[in-house]
């Protein structure tokens, strides 16, 4: 007997098999209440009876067929020699559906444990699931009701898992009409003869009769005089009506109470209603985050000057060199201690947005948006990434994954930079505050708004130049709502922040530092006027370039390349530029304000403007570069929209900063 | 890949035509292969009954099938025959 199996954890999209193998594993890993969130196979880690399990989370499918992404990434993980046990997470508030997938890994030949998940909906509901005949109809397999989310009836399926792969598992529990099983039969034969070492010779047979591409491809038989068509008609219609069998004999309807989601989709998906319900959610979300951050983040302000005064006192004291002391406070305090104020900000945007994903609301948002989007040639589900690019454009990317085609994986790929991510938020914060007054809130929204309106004008004019090409085949399941699990919100909220802090101790900090290094050393070692460093060499260069959008300085012109590693160093580079310890307090504010002005007397909200403007459109940062070209495969692709989003940031502002001269 | 859409024949019932509540036999899919099995996979197969919960004027629903909501854009239901279930409906 080996000390260590292999399991992996395998059901339908959104039935909790991330939130469960969180608990089982004691990982952090995003989960969201709508399909396509797991886009990789994941491993952790745990131990049952001195046994060691290694544990796989994979993406949810519907089918071990391989036309998806995530299906082919999921169906190579099981069909792996390496895994022993496969858990089978089901949804047991839909049964009906989450049975296909089971009867297919039963189909393998691999021991499968059935985890019956969300049994607390099955309650709510008042329906009833006979758990003595639901084994017995799956062959006798062991299955036990789990609640991921409260981490109930984990040890018993950690129990199950080790118990099973000693026993292991023989038995037949579906089988088709004679004449597929007939053929089944020729092909086992044939496949036996070919591939002795072969662990799954029925579930192959079975594709075989399906015609999958690559079964066919993986093990060539002849089967020419068995296989005559496809019989995958046939091989589903008999799964399903054995499934329809089950739940008839297992599931219990005592009482059908009206269920909550259908009155909530009755307003939220409602034809006229939901748009507008839409919108008001967003824009609460966001109201959230400036205004409510806003007023948190002054307590962070005071912190970060009190430390920095507190730094500068001791290094005083120390007599440190004053270049050292310049490089900690006006370098490093300045460009990172300026990107952590903005943390209350970032917090409550992560937290809504964690709520909307976790609600199930997410979902509906496809559907609502659907018409709008079928408008610009792109089906509702390309709204997801999008609403996801207002947390953070690498993940939004990431998430293109669960769009069908290829076409339409780049088309949403470059639009969603366009989203204004959380990096972006510092930014406009920034110079709202410092240039708009009274409105800093709504110039800071408009930007948002102006985003969603020029991706969906980049949209339109691709599919003009395609010639209209249609495409409204949306199709997507819409999970239950339900209350917002704490704990999932806590994960998800933490692993944001996470990165945002991981963020400004490692490239802001970088950052920092080389742009300290740049404003304060020139050909002749260390200047004391920027205007002498290198830094501003390389800016004034662009100066010319930027001038007709309002943006002409060479301290603009390297916030904006500094900007590329990552968008909140375009604060950063103002900071440590104009010498501020703390660029969003409102002291520091003052300061930026009178030394913009120094520099360039006519600064003013347009120009401010323009900046925003300017950032929202340009490259969003080098990883966002990397995962484009890594999601898209190609390098011609990627620099294409890397010169076209620059191009376009630098028409649009200048646009708006000639448009504007002419009225201001 | 040639595709007979069923919008284009005459005397054909489809999921767009069908009423906000009504209950429906599936009776043929007539959509693109890859987009056929997954559907076939979602449970949606010749003889399925399914309800629609929600629709919109061009086209996109929501329906109920086999105890989930699915959303299906304008293509899709269009192109899915579907006749109205029988149960006391006059025809």
């Amino acid at each position: 007997m080996k000390k260590s199996i292999h399991v992996a954890c395998v059901g339908n999209p959104n039935c909790g098999k991330t939130t469960l193998f969180n608990a089982l594993t004691g990982s952090r890993l995003k989960v969201a209440n709508w399909p396509g969130v797991t886009v990789e196979k994941i491993e952790g880690k745990t131990e049952y009876e001195g046994m060691e399990l290694t544990l796989v989370d994979t993406p949810g499918i519907y089918s071990l067929t391989c036309y998806t992404i995530e299906e082919k990434v999921t169906r190579s993980c099981v069909m792996d020699d390496d895994i022993d046990v496969i858990i089978n997470i089901v949804d047991a508030s839909s049964l009906e559906r989450n049975l296909y997938l089971t009867l297919q890994l039963l189909e393998l030949g691999k021991p499968v444990v059935l985890a019956l998940n969300m049994m607390d909906i099955v309650k709510e509901r008042g329906w009833e699931i006979d758990m003595h005949r639901l084994p017995e109809m799956l062959g006798d397999i062991p299955v036990v009701p789990v609640s991921a989310a409260k981490r109930t009836g984990l040890d018993i399926l950690l129990h199950a898992v080790v118990h099973h792969y000693e026993e292991g598992m023989d038995q037949l529990v579906l089988t088709y009409p004679e004449e597929i099983e007939d053929k089944i039969a020729k092909l086992e034969v044939m496949m036996q003869a070919h591939y002795p070492a072969h662990s799954s010779v029925r579930w192959h047979a079975v594709k075989l009769l399906e015609d999958d591409e690559e079964v066919r491809e993986e093990h060539p038989i002849q089967t020419a005089n068995i296989v005559e068509r496809s019989y995958e008609k046939e091989i589903i219609q008999c799964k399903y009506s054995y499934i329809e069998k089950i739940v008839h004999e297992v599931v219990f309807h005592k009482n059908k109470k009206a269920a909550s989601t259908d009155k909530a989709d009755r307003l939220l998906t409602h034809e006229w209603l939901g748009i507008p319900a839409f919108l008001l959610i967003m824009c609460f979300v966001f109201f959230l985050t400036f205004f409510v951050g806003d007023f948190l983040k002054g307590y962070f302000e005071i912190g970060l000057s009190w430390f920095s005064d507190q730094i500068m006192n001791v290094l005083t004291a120390m007599h440190v060199a004053d270049w050292m002391k310049s490089l900690v406070v006006d370098g490093i305090i300045a460009g990172v201690g300026g990107i952590l104020t903005f943390i209350p900000n970032i917090f409550i945007l992560f937290l809504a947005l964690a709520i909307l994903e976790d609600s199930g609301y997410m979902a509906r948002v496809a559907y609502v948006m659907d018409s709008v989007m079928g408008r610009v040639g792109l089906s509702g589900k390309a709204f997801l990434p999008m609403i996801l690019g207002f947390g953070c454009t690498v993940p939004a990317i990431m998430a293109t994954r669960a769009l069908e085609t290829e076409h339409d994986r780049r088309k949403t790929m470059l639009i969603t930079p366009f989203m204004s991510c959380s990096a972006r938020l510092p930014i406009y914060v920034l110079f709202s505050g410092m240039f708009f007054g009274r409105y800093a809130g709504l110039a800071a929204f408009s930007m948002y708004l102006i985003g969603m309106v020029i991706a969906i004008i980049t949209a339109l004019i691709v599919n003009r130049l395609e010639k209209g090409r249609k495409n409204d085949s949306l199709l997507i399941e819409l999970p239950e709502y339900k209350r917002p699990n704490p704990r999932t919100i806590r994960i998800y909220v933490w692993n944001k922040l996470k990165d945002y802090l991981s963020k400004a101790g490692t490239t802001i900090f970088i950052a920092s530092i080389i742009i300290w290094f740049i404003l304060n050393f020139g050909m002749h070692g260390m200047v004391e006027d920027a205007s002498e460093s290198f830094g501003a060499g390389v800016g004034r260069l662009l100066v010319p370039v930027l001038a007709p959008a309002g943006l002409g300085m060479w301290q603009i012109a390297v916030a904006l390349i500094s900007g590329i590693s990552a968008k909140e160093v375009v604060v950063t580079s103002f900071s440590v530029l104009f010498g501020v310890t703390n660029a969003s307090s409102a002291a520091g504010m003052e300061t930026i304000i009178a030394n913009v002005r120094a520099v360039n007397p006519s600064f003013g909200a347009l120009n401010a403007f323009c900046m925003m403007l300017f950032c929202l459109l340009y490259v969003p940062c080098i990883a966002t570069v990397a995962t484009i070209k890594k999601e898209s495969g190609s390098w011609k692709f990627t620099a294409g929209m890397i010169a076209f989003q620059i191009g376009l940031a630098w028409l649009v502002s200048t646009a708006v900063y000639q448009a504007g001269s002419l009225f201001l | 890949m040639k595709d007979t859409f069923i919008s284009e024949k005459k005397g054909h019932m489809t999921l767009f035509e069908a009423h906000k509540g009504g209950e429906y036999t599936i009776r043929g899919l007539y959509v693109e292969e890859a987009v056929t099995r997954r559907l076939q996979a979602l449970g949606l197969n010749e003889g399925t009954t399914v309800t629609v919960l929600n629709r919109k004027r061009q086209g996109a629903l929501i329906i109920q099938v086999r105890g989930t909501r699915l959303a299906l854009g304008r293509h899709l239901s269009s192109n899915i025959e579907v006749k109205e279930k029988e149960q006391g409906v006059c025809q």
